[in-house]
């Protein structure tokens, strides 16, 4: 017997001194603890919930929304459901989200490059520029652009005329469009397509130039052909509508975008594009020194270095880092809302206030979020495994 | 007779090339003619853009709205009878910083340089010009004596006694709780209600606060998702995605909403307490990526060199592999932590009277009506100054961990 109990006390100590065991027992305590703590705070919410007789439901965003939107891209009208409403910021989020990622990406690579520039002034703008902006939080330059920018544009009485093509004033900014909706999503899908072709044209000449080393004569034609018809398209077949002064103030024609509209995307761009900068400078950076002057080497001017050589290098260091620049983009959108900007978050949080919901809308809202950082990231993804290193 | 022989080959640097003026003009702004474009269109842009922000800056802008509330943005409504306590409070932060700037400086040749003696002249010339801060210039010119004397005193203190630094870093924690205790009263003290905290001090105050909370938090979660065992990887993996693909301005705001919710009946937490765990929730996840990049940086061999040294994997992380990670991490923890102290800002979304809050407040002054740009200006020199200060900080900071040779 009394080797027996010992034997047990033995098997116990070992037991404790087992990793596996300690492996196996970490796990189950820290799922109980979550597990614990999630009815906890379930528990509570539902308890909450009832106390305050709002059962976790959908419902309401079948009833009535009751409040005007003052821009939105699809038909919406207050006696709308609230699903519509949501629906309307989601499409303002995305108009901000698609504006601000084409323009960032512009200006960051540009300013990155430019830290690169032989021309010590441009340089030292690059530098300052993103010493200067990274500095300073989002909210507040987003108020900077509204108020103190744009704001202090004139009034529509003594609008500002931009070579007779675009108009300023303290109400948006009035720019040339095409005189449908319709016509310019065609022309942006033509745009889009016309772009995809013309890559394809130009890695297939490519292609056909590194296996026969001649040729790509037809293809070079093709893609003239693609210009000229795209050209086509979008100087004839848009119908552009020019906005047009008005005696005493006012635009009629064009497209107007909204002074929030236009001081969102201002501050976005230029937060998100400093620290896009900073990518791709990394990104520069990390092509080694080897490159460039092998490059130079070949007889290769400063231009096509950086277009042919280093930058399709970088291009695998600076993918990854932008995906996160471009999902922070997405979500900082959400801020706009402190200028009245009625994207997704505005309008959410215009929902939870008439309905009492904050559950059921944050729900919502996280799922949106979510759902575009997911296409974000699945996009990116896909253009990663195209520059990445081919190897055998 | 151009091979070179043995003895003309010398160890010095090559003497550094100087260019005149001229010659410097030439190389660096017109070396070709798109350099030429490039310098005139730059010149003739931001030249004049700049002239016409000096001249609005002089002649139209009125800074009349900064000095006449320069309380305000530094504390808020705090009760200006209780001022003494804030000026306490800043005293302890100068003598702890004097002292650490010394006992980091110890083995420094001298701690005054010329550079460090000619940026405190500057500072107490700014202090004394300035026009907010001329008025109390009294007490701020003390302060700065208060640093140098603490950083002199600091630095005889730790070369003689090299172990004080860890009694400075209790120092640093204890006078947080210092801290609260000052700005928030009890214990003797007259009560302030926390609708009154604001300006920068709330600002640095939920600051702080949020790094405290969101550091080891963030910790844990990079070493719950580098871990082995998989339910601790899957709920930590799913925490870090699920948070940062949420805005920050969405949790803060439903945070207000929802976290009363989620306690017990009645029980309401202070609503600069609940912005405070919004914040470092939302910062820990992000903070996690970074550590575990860190992590990820350690070679394997470190691992299982610990490992065949016989130490468990508690010691194997705590002194060998995270004193490594983070070391590699330390400019992404800082970016984070810059990040956060730039997302305070989001606090004044809802409702609370930080910076940012204070400064829309005061915008809603009939007398400052439309002076945005001046406000918005002088903001953005604080946080840009802060935000700056922060990553040299880190830079420091690396350079005096890095042990390549």
């Amino acid at each position: 017997m009394a080797h027996d109990s010992g034997g047990k006390s033995f098997e116990l100590k070992a037991m404790l001194r087992d990793e596996r065991f300690w492996k196996i027992a970490f796990q189950v305590i820290t799922l109980i603890v979550v597990l614990a703590l999630l009815s906890f705070f379930l528990g509570n919410l539902n308890r909450n919930l009832i106390q305050q007789g709002r059962a976790f439901s959908f419902n309401f965003l079948l009833s009535q929304a009751g409040f005007s939107i003052g821009e939105s891209l699809i038909q919406y009208r207050p006696n709308d459901p609230y699903w519509r409403a949501l629906m309307v910021g989601l499409g303002n989020t995305l108009t901000l989200v698609a504006g601000g990622i084409a323009l960032t990406t512009l200006l960051g690579v540009v300013a990155g490059v430019a830290s690169f520039s032989k021309n010590w002034l441009l340089h030292k703008l690059s530098r300052l520029y993103v010493g200067l902006v990274r500095n300073i939080p989002l909210l507040l330059q987003l108020f900077f652009w509204y108020f103190a920018i744009y704001g202090a544009l004139p009034r529509p009485e003594e609008q500002i005329n931009v070579l007779g093509l675009a108009f300023l004033n303290n109400r948006g900014v009035y720019i040339p469009w095409a005189s449908s909706a319709v016509l310019a999503v065609l022309g942006i899908a033509a745009t889009v397509g016309a772009a995809i072709a013309a890559l394809w044209l130009w890695q297939w000449r490519t292609k056909i130039r590194i296996d026969t080393g001649v040729g790509g004569q037809a293809q070079l034609t093709a893609l003239a052909v693609l210009g000229l018809v795209w050209l086509a398209i979008i100087t004839l077949g848009m119908n552009w509508t020019v906005p047009e002064g008005v005696e005493g103030g006012g635009v009629t024609g064009g497209l107007r975008l909204s002074r929030e509209y236009v001081a969102a995307l201002s501050a976005l761009v230029f937060y998100t594009s400093a620290f896009v900068a900073e990518i791709v400078r990394a990104g520069i950076q990390s092509v080694s020194k080897g490159q460039w002057e092998a490059a130079r080497t070949l007889g290769l001017n400063a231009g096509m270095v950086m277009r042919l050589v280093v930058f399709p290098q970088a291009m695998r260091v600076i993918i990854p880092p932008m995906n996160s620049e471009y999902m922070n983009l997405t979500k900082n959108t959400s801020l706009a809302f402190a200028i009245a900007f009625p994207e997704m978050y505005s309008i959410a949080t215009t929902t939870y206030n008439q309905t009492g919901r904050p559950v059921e809308v944050f729900v919502v809202l996280i799922a949106t979020y979510l759902i575009l950082c997911l296409l974000i990231t699945l996009v990116m993804n896909q253009l990663n495994r195209t520059v990445q290193l081919k190897e055998r | 007779m151009t091979s070179a022989t043995p003895d003309s080959f010398s160890s010095a640097r090559p003497d550094a090339i100087t260019l005149g003026p001229v010659a410097w003009a030439k190389k660096n702004l017109f070396s070709d003619w798109f350099n030429s474009v490039l310098t005139v269109v730059i010149v003739t842009t931001f030249g004049s853009g700049l002239f016409r922000l000096v001249s609005w800056a002089l002649t139209t802008a009125q800074w009349g709205a900064i000095p006449n509330n320069f309380g305000l943005f530094m504390t808020g409504t705090f009760p200006s009878a209780l001022y003494p306590r804030i000026w306490a409070l800043l005293a302890i932060v100068c003598g702890l910083a004097g002292l650490s700037w010394g006992v980091l400086g110890r083995n420094v040749s001298t701690l005054f340089s010329r550079s460090v003696l000619i940026g405190l002249a500057v500072v107490c010339a700014f202090i004394i010009l300035f026009p907010p801060t001329r008025p109390s210039s009294l007490k701020l010119l003390p302060m700065v004596a208060l640093v140098a004397v603490a950083a002199a005193a600091g630095r005889q203190v730790a070369r003689k006694f090299p172990g004080v630094g860890q009694l400075l870093s209790l120092a640093w924690f204890l006078s947080y709780f210092v801290a609260l205790w000052l700005i928030g009263g009890g214990l003797g003290l007259t009560r302030v209600s926390t609708n009154d905290w604001g300006g920068l001090v709330l600002t640095l105050f939920t600051a702080v606060s949020g790094i405290a909370l969101c550091f080891p938090l963030g910790l844990l979660l990079a070493l719950g998702r580098r871990s082995a065992l998989p339910i601790v990887r899957w709920l930590s993996t799913g925490y870090i995605e699920l948070v940062r693909g949420v805005p920050l301005v969405a949790l803060l705001f439903m945070g207000q909403v929802m976290i009363p919710l989620f306690l017990p009946l009645g029980s309401r937490p202070d609503r600069i307490l609940r912005a405070i765990i919004a914040l470092a929730l939302f910062s820990a996840a992000y903070l996690a990526e970074n550590v575990r990049a860190g992590l990820q940086a350690v070679p394997r061999g470190q691992n299982e060199a610990a490992a065949s040294l016989g130490l468990n994997t508690p010691m194997t992380l705590g002194f060998i592999v995270l004193p490594q990670a983070l070391k590699i991490a330390i400019p992404a923890i800082v970016g984070q932590f810059i990040s956060l102290f730039q997302d305070t800002t989001l606090l004044s979304i809802v409702g609370l009277a930080e910076l940012l809050g204070i400064g829309k407040s005061i915008l809603a002054n009939p007398t400052y009506l439309g002076r945005y740009a001046e406000v918005y200006l002088f903001l953005a020199v604080i946080f840009w100054f802060f935000c700056y200060a922060m990553s040299l900080a880190s830079r420091k900071i690396e350079e005096k961990l890095n042990t390549d040779h």
